[in-house]
Formats: structure tokens, C-alpha cells, sequence
């Protein structure tokens, strides 16, 4: 999608060349790409157009023609609309802010399914993990085990999640019999949890609540009370990243109802493409602050809005993928595999050590279809999980001695390691000749950029008549993990130096 | 016929306070063609409404550019008479004999559910659940998702209030080991329909689809013919991802209709129309509320009047 949109830029614009400026029509001709790769995104439709416009705007304030690719220039201004739209209000927002006296009081709200419970066990998660204590109190009466969830969910926060201070579930599942039947009951729930944070001098009280529909107007006033008698400090609408058109109509009802002041996108691991991001941005005005990543209580990060308008244009997800890794290789240990990698000195034992780091960081493929124009290119190339388990039980049952130097591996100790692991013989020849091979490879790598080394990783793919799908997917792993790597992977850089 | 008279009035429900909602949104279709003829105006703002629905863009610019060449061949030429065309063209790619559940011939049907996080499996199951109950059959559920928290207890829940009978295992346990013991209840109890609720799953993730894969390698291997349904649910809400979604869920586990849930919102569901385009799964069930009465059997006329918004100055029956 990236390289499309470049190119149809680039050719419609090449029209002008000679020609000092940019005309009105040459532009529109050109943001037409924009607009479909934007309503593809899923972005709203009133919202592309007037985003669209936006940039005609821009590109004719500057001249773009001038530039030796302009193509890319012109993305370079839809990507940083993009940024900036979506930013507004995120910079330097306090995530959860702290209010004196206690309790901070969060409120969640959203449609059906968005994922608001697991939100609140996230959140709870989060501040854990910055010392502050949490009240988490269900007001959901309605969905069939939905206190049970929170419940469930808050004691994982405890059992499981990093950080010293203590996670309180408040619930009243008797009441749930009564609900529907008399109104109010949800807000006196809420009033009862709010006495008990006091009580217990928590510092945050965060407010679960049913999923609804927008245009359910008793719920919605349910919602309306609940925020007139509990007064939350912030009101939180949880919106699925993967949602269509109607984000617009649900995000608008919910705002003029409730005065949101903060949005967090659940389901960001999906493929999609994330354009409800800027829909919901755009009628709320309200900051995106989190992103969900996945179902487990860790899996939510704060709002970047340069990775979320990369995707939204199709280009990946890099500054993700670099922070994944930095998340699990430390820098100096980055560096030193770097250096090891450019003297060949890779060893089966570091290789294995990056490996399991690159096992916490997620699936292969999720990581690898982050980058931009891999997305396509992994097509090809077969990452398997289950290829990376078989090659960990052969290291894993070698001695120390043949980890450090494969070149010792004779036939016996093939048989041995291929026993130990549960493989076929050939395997361990095969990872054994393909690690020798990967040494040599990094050592030519150590100086290519991330193209040159998936172009690198391919060719290698070939040579190794797949099946070690794995070996090349890991190999050219360890040198995007420094930092020296981030700084030219990342898109929005690229686009600043070429200003 | 009841069961399609209450669709409709359950669509045209949805539409109307779906009208109430958005002040100052498009207005009636049917205002905008009152006696007019076709204009690149009018092709403009049908594709508009297309997309507004999820159809997506390619999708829209197709039916529109086929939409074209008929005004330009002289064959259709007012406002009415595009839309009339549109709607049959759309409805006609869902047939009748797409839409029915398969039954199997003797012995127990198997219905396998699966689809993305949030999207409505479990309640759709209890709307399944309570269907066929009503139509005198005897269902077992298994609660195969031991993944999320309160998801046993959820479907537990339904299974008490619809009284139909449930097969569970331990939370964090084995999914396929419960598919397994539903399995042998169901031959056991000699029961009619077996749904099994699956936890919620992204499609891009390779280890948990191939857990999908294994649940329902299991079920074929215990039931001759099973799954004989494999039912993909789908948030009407969602946008062009259900693409993915389908493709994905396919690949893994063959599906053979789409449960379109959520339809009493704002949003259309449009993006089964694209999900046709690419897969041609029919959808089968289309879900209008929380409780198990809330289903109705998939109506592509209705369903593509309120696609259009054509309905938008009719009073609600
Ligand atoms: N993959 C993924 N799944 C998520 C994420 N957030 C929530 N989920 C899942 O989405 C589903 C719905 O989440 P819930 O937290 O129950 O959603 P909810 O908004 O509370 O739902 P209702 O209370 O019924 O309205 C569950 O299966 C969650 O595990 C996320 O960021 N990524
Ligand atoms: N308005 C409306 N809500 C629905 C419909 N179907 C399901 N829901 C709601 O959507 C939310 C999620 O439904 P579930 O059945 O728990 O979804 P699920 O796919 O099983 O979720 P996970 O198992 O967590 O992946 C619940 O609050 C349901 O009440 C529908 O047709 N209309
Ligand atoms: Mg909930
Ligand atoms: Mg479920």
C-alpha cells in the first residue's frame, strides 16, 4: 500500500515537472489514492473527505514538485496530517491523572464486546505497576457473569501483574437479580464502591460498565447518572480498533452524552488497519491515550500516534517493532551482538538467547509484518513457530562446547543431539550447516539496512530450500534490535531529514 | 413467515431509532430520488451510501461503475429504478438455499462457533441454543472456551436460563479435550444439536487458529459428519478487517455461514457484502439484542433496505 500510494503520487505528479507549482487538480488527482487508502483504513467517510481537503490545502502551500520525489513528499504531508491530527491532546497527557484528595475516579464506557472489563483489569495493571492502589468495581449487572469476569480479572492483576500495591474488586452480584426491574441500581452500586475506596484509601476507583448501545437511551442515561451522582475525574470510551464507518455515529452519541475525555482502541493486534483511530479523534476531540495489544492484562501501551498513522496509510508498524525488541534486549546487549554479528562471532548460544527474546516478543509473523513492505514479502517466507521449538531442542541438547563452535558437530554427536531433541538427523545437519551459513550472511549484513537485510534473509531463504523457514526470519533479527537500526527504520524521521 | 415478519420489524425498529439518533444525518434515499433521474450526482452519493454501510470502497465503486454502464446502455434511468436494480443485485447474492442450517442425518449435529474477540459468540450460541430448542430439538453446549475469564460461567449462565444442558472443563484447561467430552455426551445422551462456544480469537494469530483447526479435527473425528455447520460471527460494527477475518477463519476451520450480530446499532453490516466478494459465505443468522430471542434467520431484502437506508421515510411496521 505504501509503495502504491508513493507511486501514484509520483505519477501523477511527474505531470508537472518544469512547471513551478502545484495546480489544484494535479493535487486532487494525486490525493485520490489517499482518499481510497484512507477509506480502506476504515476511516469515516465525511471524515476522509474533509482530511483530504485538508492536505489539498497544505500540498499547495508548499512546492512539492521541486522535491526529487515529490511522490514520497506528498506522503510525507498526508503522514504528518495524520500525526498531528491524532495527537492533539495526547503529548504529555498524564495517562491517569492523580487528584488529591483520593480517590481518582475513572469511569469506562463503549458498545457491546470492545473490551472494556479487560480494559479495566489493563489499567489496574498499569497503575500497579507505578505504585498506586486500585479499586476496581463492577457495574455491569447485566451481561451474564460479568462480575464473575471482573472479578476473575482482578485477582489476575494481583496474582500476576508486576508492582507492589494491591488491586480491591468491589461487586454486588446479588444485585444483579434485581437489575432491570427498578433503575438506579447500577448507580447505587457505584455509590457503595466509592464509600469503600474511602474507606480503604485507595488511590484510584475504576468504574466497569455493561456495554450498550449508543442509541439505547434508558442505558445511556444510566450512564448520564452515573456520572452525575459519582462525578468521575475521567471518562474513558473504549472503542475496538477494528470498527467500521458507524465509529462515527457511536463515538459522537457517546461524547455528547457524556463528555468524554479520553479514548482507548482495544484490539490494535489485529491486521486492521486502524482508521476508526482518527474517526473517533476527530468527532470526540478527546486524546487517544492507550492502545490494547492483546487479551493479557500487560498488553496495552500508550498512544503513539506516528505508529497508528503508519498503519493507517498501510506503511507498518516499525517504531512497534524496534520498541518490542528494546523492551527485550537490553542495549548493551544489543550492541554487543552487533558487534558479534559484524566479526562473525555469532555463537549457537547467543543465537538461542536471541531467540527466546524474540518467543516473548510475540508471534514471528505479527513482528515481521510490521515493517514496512514485509507485510507482502512474508508471503514468501515461512516463519513457523513450531520450526523455532524444534531448532531451541536441538540447542538445547547440546553440550556448551558444541553451542560455542557447530564446526565440532561429527556425525555421533548429530545422532546424539537429533536423539535428544526428538528430530531427525538430517535436521541437525541441515541447522548446523545453515547456522555456518548465517554467520558468514551477518558478518556481509552487519552494514545493510533493514531492506538490504530482508533482501538478504530472502536470498538466504532460497539457498536453504526452505523448511528452515525459522533460521532465516530470526537471523536478521538481532541487528534491528539496536538502536542504530531504530533510527533509520523509523518513517517519521525519514520524512523530517528530507525537509 | 412470523419469524420473517418479526425480522423485519426488528430491522425497521433499529432503523428508527437509528433516525432518532443521528440529527442531521443523510436524509430519507428515498427523498433524494423522489422523481429524479440518474446524474453523476445521484451514482455519487449511492456509492456514498455504500460505503458509509462498510461495503468498502472497492466493492461500492464496482456495483456503482456496473451501475454506469447500465444508465449509459440505456436501461435503467431514474433514481427508482437504480436503486430497485442495486438492491436485487445485492440481494440475489445471498439465495435462499445458502441460508438454511445443515442438519445432520442421523445422529448429532454439530454446530462449531468461532470468530474474533467480542464479537458475540456466546450469546449468539444461546440465541442458537433457544431457537432449536423451540423447534422441539435437544441441545448440548460445550463451553470450550477456558481461556477468558467468566466465559464458562457465562455460557453456564445462558444453559440454566434456556435449560439446555452444558459439558465444561476446568478454566485454563485443554479447549480440545472439552470438544472431546462434549462429543461423547452428545452421542451419549443421543442429543440432537451440539454448538460449541470457542474462545475469541484474532485471526493473525497462528498458534490459536491452529487450536480452532484441532477442535474441530476432533469433532469429525468423534460425530460422522461433523461440524456440519461452522458458524463464523461477525460484529456488524467491524469494517474492512472482516475481510481478514473470513479469509482467516476459512483457511483454518472451513466456515460455512456468518451469525452478523449487533444489527440493532447504527452500523449496517455492509461488509458482508465484500466478505461475499471474497469467500462467498452466506450469512445465516443476523443478531438484533442481548437476550436469546434477539436472532432472526438472515433476510437479504430486508437486510439491503436497511443497507441503503431506502426505509429511512417509511413509518416502522
Ligand atoms: N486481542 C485482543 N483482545 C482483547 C483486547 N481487549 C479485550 N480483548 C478481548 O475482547 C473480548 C471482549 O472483552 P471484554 O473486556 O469482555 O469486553 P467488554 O467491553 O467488557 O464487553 P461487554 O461488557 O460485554 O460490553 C474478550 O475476549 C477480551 O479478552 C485487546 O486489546 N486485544
Ligand atoms: N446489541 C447487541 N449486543 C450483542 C449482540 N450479540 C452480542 N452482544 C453483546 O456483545 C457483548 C459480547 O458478547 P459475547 O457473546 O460475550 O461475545 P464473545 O464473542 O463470546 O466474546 P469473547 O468470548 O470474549 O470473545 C455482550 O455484551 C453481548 O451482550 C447483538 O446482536 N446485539
Ligand atoms: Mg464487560
Ligand atoms: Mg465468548
Amino acid at each position: 500500500m505504501f509503495e502504491r500510494l508513493s507511486d501514484g503520487f509520483s505519477s501523477a505528479l511527474k505531470k508537472l515537472s518544469g512547471r513551478g507549482s502545484i495546480s489544484e487538480s494535479n493535487v486532487r488527482e494525486a490525493m485520490e489514492d489517499v482518499r481510497t487508502a484512507l477509506l480502506e483504513a476504515d476511516v469515516e467517510y465525511a471524515t476522509v473527505n474533509e482530511f483530504c481537503e485538508t492536505i489539498v490545502e497544505r500540498a499547495l502551500g508548499q512546492d512539492v514538485t521541486k522535491s526529487i520525489k515529490p511522490g514520497q513528499e506528498m506522503i510525507g504531508i498526508v503522514h504528518q496530517a495524520l500525526i498531528d491530527l491524532m495527537q492533539q491532546g495526547a503529548e504529555d497527557h498524564p495517562g491517569v491523572p492523580k487528584i488529591t484528595p483520593a480517590p481518582t475516579i475513572v469511569m469506562m464506557c463503549g458498545l457491546q464486546g470492545t473490551g472494556k472489563t479487560t480494559t479495566c483489569g489493563k489499567l489496574a495493571a498499569y497503575l500497579k505497576k507505578r505504585g498506586r492502589s486500585v479499586m476496581i468495581v463492577a457495574a455491569d449487572l447485566q451481561r451474564p457473569a460479568a462480575v464473575d469476569q471482573l472479578k476473575t480479572v482482578a485477582e489476575q492483576v494481583n496474582a500476576d501483574m508486576p508492582g507492589g500495591s494491591q488491586v480491591h474488586f468491589y461487586g454486588e452480584p446479588d444485585k444483579c437479580a434485581e437489575y432491570g426491574k427498578a433503575v438506579g441500581i447500577a448507580v447505587k452500586v457505584c455509590q457503595n464502591a466509592l464509600k469503600a475506596a474511602r474507606e480503604k484509601g485507595v488511590d484510584t476507583l475504576i468504574i466497569d460498565t455493561a456495554g450498550r448501545l449508543h442509541i439505547n437511551n434508558e442505558l445511556m442515561k444510566e450512564l448520564s447518572s452515573i456520572k452525575k451522582t459519582i462525578r468521575p475525574h475521567q471518562t474513558l470510551l473504549v472503542v475496538d480498533a477494528m470498527t467500521g464507518q458507524d465509529a462515527v455515529n457511536s463515538a459522537r452519541t457517546f461524547h455528547q452524552q457524556l463528555a468524554v475525555d479520553g479514548v482507548i482502541l482495544s484490539k490494535f493486534d489485529s491486521d486492521t488497519r486502524g482508521g476508526a483511530a482518527l474517526t473517533v479523534k476527530k468527532v470526540t476531540g478527546a486524546p487517544i491515550l492507550f492502545v490494547g495489544t492483546g487479551e493479557k492484562l500487560d498488553a496495552m501501551e500508550e498512544f503513539h500516534a506516528e505508529r497508528v498513522a503508519g498503519r493507517i496509510l498501510g506503511m507498518g508498524d516499525v517504531v512497534s517493532l524496534v520498541e518490542k525488541a528494546q523492551d527485550e534486549v537490553s542495549e548493551e546487549e544489543a550492541e554487543r551482538m552487533a558487534e558479534k554479528m559484524a566479526k562473525g562471532e555469532l555463537t549457537l548460544e547467543d543465537f538461542l538467547s536471541q531467540m527466546k527474546s524474540l518467543r516473548r516478543m510475540g508471534p514471528m509473523k505479527q513482528l515481521m509484518g510490521m515493517i514496512p513492505g514485509v507485510g507482502s514479502a512474508l508471503k514468501d517466507v515461512d516463519i513457523d513457530d513450531k520450526q523455532l521449538d524444534r531448532i531451541e531442542g536441538m540447542v538445547k541438547s547440546m553440550t556448551a562446547e558444541e553451542r560455542k563452535d557447530v564446526k565440532v558437530m561429527n556425525q555421533s554427536r548429530r545422532r546424539r543431539v537429533a536423539r535428544g531433541a526428538g528430530v531427525n538427523v538430517n535436521e541437525v545437519s541441515k541447522l548446523t550447516k545453515q547456522f555456518d551459513m548465517m554467520s558468514k550472511m551477518t558478518r556481509q549484513m552487519s552494514g545493510m539496512g533493514i531492506k538490504g537485510k530482508l533482501g538478504a534473509m530472502r536470498d538466504m531463504q532460497g539457498a536453504a530450500g526452505g523448511g528452515m523457514g525459522a533460521m532465516g526470519g530470526t537471523q536478521g533479527m538481532p541487528g534491528m534490535a539496536t538502536r542504530r537500526s531504530t533510527k533509520t527504520a523509523s518513517p517519521k524521521r525519514k520524512f523530517k531529514k528530507r525537509k | 413467515m412470523a419469524l420473517l415478519r418479526g425480522a423485519i420489524s426488528k430491522v425497521r425498529k433499529g432503523l428508527a431509532r437509528t433516525r432518532e439518533a443521528l440529527t442531521g444525518g443523510v436524509g430519507g434515499l428515498r427523498n433524494f430520488l423522489a422523481g429524479r433521474s440518474i446524474d453523476d450526482d445521484l451514482l455519487r452519493e449511492l456509492e456514498a451510501r455504500l460505503i458509509q454501510a462498510d461495503v468498502g470502497v472497492k466493492t461500492a465503486s464496482r456495483l456503482v461503475t456496473d451501475l454506469r454502464g447500465e444508465w449509459k446502455a440505456g436501461r435503467v434511468d431514474t433514481g427508482d429504478q437504480a436503486t430497485d436494480r442495486l438492491k436485487s443485485q445485492l440481494a440475489d447474492l445471498w439465495p435462499a438455499r445458502d441460508r438454511s442450517i445443515t442438519f445432520a442425518q442421523s445422529g448429532p449435529t454439530v454446530i462449531l462457533v468461532a470468530g474474533v474477540n467480542g464479537a458475540g459468540k456466546t450469546t449468539s450460541i444461546a440465541k442458537l441454543a433457544s431457537l432449536l430448542t423451540n423447534q422441539g430439538k435437544s441441545v448440548i453446549l460445550a463451553a470450550c472456551d477456558t481461556y477468558r475469564a467468566g466465559a464458562v460461567r457465562q455460557l453456564e449462565i445462558w444453559s440454566e436460563r434456556i435449560g439446555v444442558q452444558i459439558v465444561k472443563g476446568a478454566q485454563g484447561g485443554d479447549p480440545a479435550a472439552v470438544a472431546f467430552d462434549a462429543c461423547e455426551a452428545a452421542l451419549a445422551r443421543n442429543a440432537d444439536i451440539l454448538i460449541i462456544d470457542t474462545a475469541g480469537r484474532l485471526h493473525t494469530q497462528d498458534p490459536l487458529m491452529r487450536q480452532l483447526t484441532k477442535i474441530r479435527d476432533i469433532t469429525t473425528r468423534k460425530i460422522d459428519g461433523a461440524p456440519h455447520e461452522v458458524i463464523l460471527v461477525l460484529d456488524a460494527t467491524t469494517g474492512q478487517n472482516a475481510v481478514n477475518q473470513a479469509l482467516k477463519f476459512t483457511e483454518a476451520i472451513d466456515v460455512t455461514g456468518l451469525f452478523l450480530t449487533k444489527l440493532d446499532g447504527t452500523s449496517k453490516g455492509g461488509v458482508v457484502v465484500a466478505v461475499h466478494d471474497q469467500t462467498s459465505i452466506p450469512v445465516k443468522f443476523i443478531g438484533v439484542g442481548e437476550t436469546p430471542e434477539d436472532v432472526e434467520p438472515f433476510d437479504p431484502a430486508v437486510f439491503v433496505e436497511a443497507l441503503l437506508g431506502s426505509e429511512d421515510d417509511q413509518p416502522a411496521a
